[in-house]
Parts: structure tokens; sequence; C-alpha cells
């Protein structure tokens, strides 16, 4: 019943190809953006639960494909913008902005999103990007925490999401309590909820090329996060995502932010290990 | 073909649900060698009425996972699930009607969900907690339109 999404293949040269901002497919055949190449399969390693470890990308139409291959074009960029203008923005009590602590976000910035969520000691939890950046909000510069799906959060995300596109997704589940986690990130992932009594790897694992209803199901990858989505007409946080998985299975979400969702989050991060970053994506 | 399953099934209690069951909810049966040979609602379905139950988002959604050469004027089939077309040549009314009620008691560890159970979930929406998918009725209709599935 699975149709693999390998004939998407040729849709992405094509995609690129008819991208006005000048994107160009490399000689591997993979997406590229600005000379920037994607790499939205990679063969998975051992122990993984995966054989292949896909993008979402792959399972998205020529058109959703075209609009993340377009910075120009791609709708996510506004945010991106947002957050570019916040970071040299000073704010709070001790008169600092991001800037004035972290310099050139093209340089420091670089390989953060790769590697979330990540063990913080002193917190004794691992951090999302989210934590991180409402760590530095209220420690360091004495300003007020963001609210997970505002829009001020969502642009800083993007715009420091953006630093990493290209790199590949490395998250590091040995250090401090990652691995224990992990571990309850693995469990919630084949868990089922909700009154249609469905885990993520029902859809996510067993399912991913097959059509549910009108949706081609993907892996469930995180590596496009935040991501700009059609049906959304916004950008959203993977939280969110979560939130509408499991509203469609008519299960109670758990909360933004939550430690279930970090733990799902970090579980994904390493599922997803080695796909390009592709913040900000396109999604249907 | 269920020979795997008849020891978790004849190990289970073989009443569900309660007894005073109000329309929305759940109703009572019997589970009979890993069937369901009687009636729900004690009647026959609607065949009709069992088609629009399987089509309909908020009800069946059976073509998230489902196709069928009849429903063919329908949009968007799933393939997550085997095509429905010849199922009733393949099981009997009282099979089916087990399929539809709780289909993890002949798939066992099946995607497909229990429609007619209103219990042992995790994390049920709180609009939708303690209440079956389908009611009798719907069960009942749904399973005699599949009864019409013959190749
Ligand atoms: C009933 C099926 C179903 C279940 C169960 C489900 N999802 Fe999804 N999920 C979808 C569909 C459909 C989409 C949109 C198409 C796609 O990307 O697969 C989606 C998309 C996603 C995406 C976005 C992927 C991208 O590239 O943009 C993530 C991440 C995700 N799901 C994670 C999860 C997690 C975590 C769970 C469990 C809490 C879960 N899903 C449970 C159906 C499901
Ligand atoms: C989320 C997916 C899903 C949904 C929704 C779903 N099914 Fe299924 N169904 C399956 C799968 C998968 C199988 C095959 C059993 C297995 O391998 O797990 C199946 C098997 C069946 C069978 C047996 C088919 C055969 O040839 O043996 C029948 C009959 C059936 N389903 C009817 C229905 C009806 C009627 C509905 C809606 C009221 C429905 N299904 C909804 C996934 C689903």
């Amino acid at each position: 019943m699975r149709k693999l999404p390998g004939l998407l293949a040729g849709g992405v040269v094509a995609a690129a190809m008819t991208a006005a901002g000048g994107a160009s497919a490399d000689e591997t055949n993979l997406p590229s953006i600005d000379g920037v190449t994607l790499q939205t399969r990679v063969e998975a390693p051992e122990g993984h639960p995966l054989t292949e470890i896909i993008s979402g990308f792959e399972f998205r139409t020529k058109e959703t494909q075209a609009l993340e291959l377009d910075d120009f074009n791609n709708p996510g960029f506004l945010m991106v913008e947002l957050g570019e203008e916040a970071w040299s923005t000073v704010e709070g009590s001790a008169g600092k902005s991001c800037e004035s602590c972290h310099g050139d976000a093209s340089e420091s910035m670089r390989g953060v999103r790769a590697a979330m969520p990540k063990w913080n000691e002193a917190a004794g939890r691992p951090f999302t990007l989210e934590n991180q950046i409402n760590a530095c909000r209220t420690e360091q510069m004495g300003a007020e925490e963001w609210k997970w799906e505002s829009d001020a959060m969502l642009g800083m995300t993007a715009y420091v999401g953006l630093q990493s596109r290209g790199m590949p997704v490395k998250v590091d589940i040995e250090s401090g309590e990652m691995r224990k986690w992990w571990e309850k990130g693995k469990e919630l992932y084949h868990t089922r909820f909700g009154q249609l009594d469905m885990a993520c790897a029902n859809c996510h694992e067993s399912n991913y090329g097959n059509y549910i209803r009108a949706d081609l199901l993907s892996q469930g990858q995180s590596n496009g996060f935040p991501t700009y989505r059609l049906k959304w007409q916004k950008m959203g946080s993977l939280h969110r995502r979560f939130k509408g998985c499991m509203d469609n299975i008519r299960a109670k979400a758990f909360k933004r932010g939550s430690d279930e969702f970090v733990a799902l989050e970090a579980y994904l991060a390493w599922r997803g290990q080695g796909l390009s970053v592709e913040t900000p994506a396109v999604r249907n | 073909m269920n020979a795997i399953l008849r020891s978790s099934i004849a190990g289970c209690a073989l009443l569900f649900g309660a007894a005073t069951a109000s329309a929305e909810g759940l109703v009572a049966y019997e589970i009979v060698d890993g069937t369901i040979p009687v009636s729900l609602t004690g009647k026959p379905g609607d065949p009709e009425a069992g088609r629009a139950a399987l089509v309909d988002r908020k009800l069946g959604n059976c073509l998230a996972c489902h196709t069928a050469t009849d429903l063919a004027d329908e949009q968007f089939h799933g393939e997550v699930g085997p095509s429905l077309d010849g199922v009733a040549d393949r099981w009997d009314e009282a099979s089916l009607r087990m399929l539809v009620v709780n289909a993890k008691m002949i798939y066992e560890g099946t995607v497909m969900p229990a429609f007619h159970r209103d219990a042992g979930f995790n994390r049920v929406m709180d609009s939708f907690a303690g209440k079956p998918i389908l009611t009798a009725q719907q069960v009942e209709d749904v399973v005699a339109y599949l009864k019409t599935l013959k190749e």
C-alpha cells in the first residue's frame, strides 16, 4: 500500500529550477537554497527504528517545495525578519539586546538549532530553543518571558534556526540526564492516545508514504520547525504541530513547553539525526 | 484466521459496557468465538445510513484509511488499511460486527480504532470522553453496508 515518496525526487529538481530566487539543484539531485544543500534523505545508523530518515520536504507537492526553496516567496521570512529586528532591540532592566552578548547571529548562532534540545546543567533539564531564549531574556536581559506561540518567539526561533540551515540535526543524548528524557520521549511516541487510540508511530513510522484521507503521511520529522504551514496561514512551533496531531486523534494534548512535549522533541531530534535543518520550512 | 487471538479473547470477560446504556453510550454485547453474532440493537441495520456514516468524517471516517470501488464518487481514499471491496465474501456478519466494534480483537495491535468502545483509552479529549465513536445503531448500519460489499 505504501507509495514511497521517491517519485517526488524528480519534483525536487523541477521545483528548484522553477523557483525564482535562484535556487538550484546540485549534482546529487538534492534540493538547495542559495547554494546550501538540504540533505532530505539520509541513511539511518544501526539501531535506528527507520532504515532511511526522510524530511517532511520530500512528502510535499512541488508547489509547496518551491515555496521553501525560494526565500523571497517563502512566507516564513516575514517572521524571520521580525526576529532579526528583535535580535538587536534593547529590552529589559539590564539594557541589553541579544546582540549585546552574542554579536553577529550568523556566527554565534550557527549550529544552535541543529543541537536542540540541549542539556542545561543549571536548570537540570533539557532546553529547547524557546527555553534558552526565555532564559536569556529573564536572566541576562531582565526582560519578560515570551509566550511559546507568540509572534516574538516564533520570529526569534525562526531567525536563530535559519543560522543553522543546511546543517545536520545532531542532538546530544548522552550529556546530563538527556537519556532519561529521550526514553520518556520514546515511550510517548509509542503510546496510544485519544478516542482513536493511536500513537505517533502508527502514523509516522508504520505508515509514512501512505495517504490518510487527503494527507500524505511523512515521518513526522522536526527539522523544519518552526515551520510556515499553509493550513495555518502562519508559522507555528513544533509543539503546536504535536497538539494538532493529538487533536486529530481526539486526545487531550499536552501543553506547549510541557515536560512531555520537550521529551518528545528530544526523541524526535534523535530520530531525525543527519537531516538538514530547514527552518523556516514550508508545509501544507 | 483469528486463532492467535482466541486465547486473549477467551481470557476477557465476555460482556462489555454498561447494562443501562444511554442512546449515545455503549450497549452491552457478547463475544462468541471472537465474533459478535447478535445485533447490538436487536434489529438489522440500514445499509444506506451505514454508507453515509462510513463516509462521514465525524463518524466512521473509514475512508481515512480504506478505499472501496462502490465509494469511488467520494474524494480522498486512504491507504493505511486494505480495500473494503469484497469484505462480505471474506467475513460473515458476526465477524464484521466485531471488526467495527473493536478490530483489535481480530487484528491484534491494529491501527484501526475501536468504534464501539468507551473506556481503556489514554487522555481522551473532554468532549469525547466516555463515548464510543459510533452508536450501536450506527455500528449496525455500517455492518449492513459492509454486507453489500461482495465481489
Ligand atoms: C492519525 C495520524 C497521526 C498521528 C497519530 C500523529 N500524526 Fe503527526 N502528522 C499527521 C499528518 C497527516 C501530518 C501532516 C503530513 C505529514 O507531514 O505527515 C502530520 C505531521 C506531523 C509533523 C510535521 C512534519 C513536517 O515535516 O512538517 C510532526 C513533527 C508530527 N506530525 C509529529 C507527531 C507526533 C510527535 C505525534 C504523536 C504525539 C504524531 N505526529 C501523531 C498525522 C498523525
Ligand atoms: C486508522 C486507520 C483505519 C480506520 C480509520 C479504519 N480502519 Fe478498517 N482497517 C485498518 C487496517 C490497517 C486494517 C487491516 C488490519 C491490520 O492489518 O491491522 C483494517 C481492516 C478492516 C476490515 C477487514 C478487511 C479485510 O479485508 O479483512 C474491515 C471490514 C474494516 N477494516 C472496516 C472498517 C470500517 C467500517 C471503518 C470505519 C467505521 C474502518 N475500517 C476504519 C485501518 C483502519
